[in-house]
């Protein structure tokens, strides 16, 4: 990917021969040329392909659900999959396919609003760290040394503890906890093109701090940041899992595949069933997710191939 | 490279000082009350004259401000104090919690080493091939299953299956607790215990193997193509010494970092491996100490845990000198 300055104003473009600056490099835009080259990674389509599945599934949840994530069949606890059931029954006698797939909501949900609230986090203090330097930068620095010293899962368990276990306060705090490697990721970017002549010439021309650091810097720091968000959706539904498996999830009847997974815990004898479909879904999901993103990046930056 | 290693130790005290006082405030604001825990359980009424002096005893009625103080002042001495719920010393707890802990994790780390490196060696020389391919896709599946279901999977495959089926009793695994408990050498399991150990070794194992077998398979393709590893086959060295000596040494560096950074990931999931199979180890005592709201256990071994994470990142660091000679330590440091 070149670097260019889209936000440069078009005034200054015209001061060049207005002919010859187009035919010169830019004959199909940028995004054409990801999309090719994203198209014949097979995997990445797999996984694209699985994604738009799922919100699919997701969006029509109601109508692919043959009950309700509530109803009990009565008399009918950890029945295997049948025709009546496809994934068979629970514990307590519910259908886990509606819940599976009444669960994907709840997943793409927290994976999405978590990733937006570490991006936006991750991206202001890591593009403040990178573009201020000095204190501020270190300061800022520290604090994700402090954030990476916790264990992940302490932090989160005790956070949750704290906050109650809602669907949204597990967004929170997932959010919330995740954004010290995004900070990185951005504050490097942004230390190496803040160097760059075009930033200098942006602040020569008198520009404001805010506009150079998000109309002139950022659109060339975000590709590693688009990368890292795509993979970072599906850590977040695995940390998520994580959490309903410890016993911090949202509570019943919320329908999380991990908290699925955790009550499959004390029928894995009798009920496998009741283990292998929600796994399968956050299995499936984690690596859709995984397989987009590293897909991306090798039709970002042909390079690195 | 002295002064650097001390002044690395020095940096580790604020961070840890920040991290505890986070945590610390964080657990006051719990919604359960432990003093009324310890009274005889948070769902009933307890006689509020037994509530005061459980409250006076364990310093529950003093201002916030001054319980901070007083458990900085005792972690500073490493006086850790007492479990809420059991009175046995936190210190007793972390040492029995910390040996089950380490020993599990000392047989991940040699699953991880010899498995991730020869694999990501092994696909990044045969590269394309078959093997490298089935490679490629294991590594990302093994990052993208959950470590608490491929706990889960392994037990039935190995432990529910086999009895299921009448396996004969070699060929059935343990899924649950410590076991025996009998070991030699500290780390080698003796008579039935490796059947225990066996599963939550390889469960925890799973996720940083696959990182690191990714990140040895880049690192070497790299390193593969580079002039000193033409120069060192041009003086007639052979193939085998070439690539363990010159190249594979070469390509650690960035692995090295990898296993730090990792090192974090690598505690959520001993966390979760020991939670999956009762392995009494520091992971799952958190995850219980938090359910009980036992704040004096809670803080004592995530300290611990702290610490180590700490340290092992400034074991990397420095180690980074020993794979290559050309950084020299403290000097002309990057801020």
């Amino acid at each position: 990917m070149t670097l260019t300055d889209p936000a440069a104003p078009a005034a200054l473009e015209g001061t060049t021969d207005p002919n010859g600056v187009e035919d010169l490099g830019a004959a199909r835009p940028l995004r054409i040329d990801v999309w090719r080259r994203f198209r014949k990674n097979r995997l990445a389509m797999v996984g694209l392909f699985f994604i738009v599945f799922l919100v699919l599934v997701a969006i029509f949840a109601p109508a692919i659900a043959p009950y309700s994530i509530t109803e009990r069949t009565s008399g009918s606890a950890r029945q295997p999959p049948s025709m009546d059931h496809f994934f068979g029954t629970d514990n307590i006698g519910r259908d886990v396919f509606s819940r599976v797939v009444y669960g994907a909501r709840v997943s793409l949900k927290i994976g999405i609003l978590a990733t937006i609230i570490s991006l936006t986090i991750g991206l202001l203090l890591g593009a403040t760290s990178g573009f201020f330097g000095g204190t501020i930068g270190t300061l800022i620095m520290r604090l994700t040394d402090v954030f990476l010293a916790i264990p992940y899962i302490v932090l989160a368990v005790a956070i949750a503890t704290v906050l109650g276990r809602s669907e949204n306060s597990i967004i929170l705090i997932i959010g919330v906890i995740g954004w010290t490697s995004i900070a990185r990721i951005v504050r490097s970017s942004f230390l190496s093109l803040k160097r760059l002549e075009y930033v200098e010439a942006a602040t020569a021309l008198g520009f404001s701090r805010s506009r150079v650091m998000f109309k002139h810097i950022l659109p060339n720091a975000l590709q590693p940041i688009i990368i890292y968000g795509t993979i970072a959706i599906g850590s977040v539904i695995l940390t998520e899992a994580a959490l309903s498996f410890v016993g911090v999830g949202p509570v019943d009847p919320t329908p999380a595949w991990g908290k699925m997974v955790a009550e499959a815990k004390s029928s894995l004898t009798n009920a496998p069933h009741m283990l292998f479909f929600p796994a399968g879904a956050i299995f499936l999901t984690v690596l859709s997710f995984v397989f987009v993103g590293d897909g991306l990046r090798d039709a970002l930056d042909p390079k690195l191939k | 490279m002295t002064s650097y290693i001390i002044r690395r130790l020095l940096q580790i005290i604020p961070t840890v000082f920040v991290a505890l006082s986070f945590l610390f405030f964080i657990f006051f604001l719990l919604p359960g009350d432990p003093a009324r825990l310890i009274a005889g359980g948070a769902e009933r009424n307890v006689d509020p004259g037994v509530l005061e002096r459980v409250e006076e005893r364990y310093g529950f009625n003093e201002p916030i401000g001054e319980q901070f103080t007083n458990y900085w002042q005792r972690t500073i001495q490493w006086d850790l104090g007492e479990s809420f719920l059991t009175n046995e010393s936190v210190n007793e707890i972390l040492g029995r919690k910390a040996v089950a802990s380490v020993r599990l994790a000392i047989w991940a780390i040699i699953i991880e080493i010899i498995v991730g490196i020869s694999v990501g060696l092994l696909s990044a020389i045969r590269r394309y091939s078959i093997g490298d391919r089935i490679t490629t896709i294991l590594t990302a599946a093994a990052s993208a299953i959950p470590v608490f279901v491929l706990g889960f999977v392994l037990q039935y495959l190995f432990a529910v299956q086999p009895n299921k089926l009448d396996f004969p009793e070699w060929a059935r695994l343990r899924t649950s607790g410590i076991g025996p408990d009998t070991w030699t050498f500290f780390f080698i399991p003796t008579g039935e215990q490796w059947r225990y150990l066996i599963l939550p070794a390889i469960t925890l194992a799973s996720v940083t193997t696959a990182l690191l077998a990714r990140m040895t398979r880049g690192s070497m393709l790299e390193v593969l193509r580079a002039d000193y590893m033409r120069t060192a086959r041009s003086k007639g060295l052979g193939e085998r010494e070439v690539v363990l000596k010159h190249g594979l040494r070469n390509a650690m560096l960035p692995v090295v970092t990898l296993i730090g950074i990792d090192f974090g990931t690598a505690i959520g999931a001993a966390v979760l491996t020991e939670f999956t199979f009762n392995w009494p180890g520091i992971g799952s005592q958190i995850v219980t100490s938090v359910d009980q709201r036992d704040l004096p256990v809670l803080l004592g071994l995530t300290l611990a845990v702290v610490l180590a994470y700490a340290l092992v990142n400034v074991i990397v660091d420095v180690s980074y000198a020993w794979f290559d000679p050309r950084i020299r330590l403290g000097k002309g440091e990057q801020s």
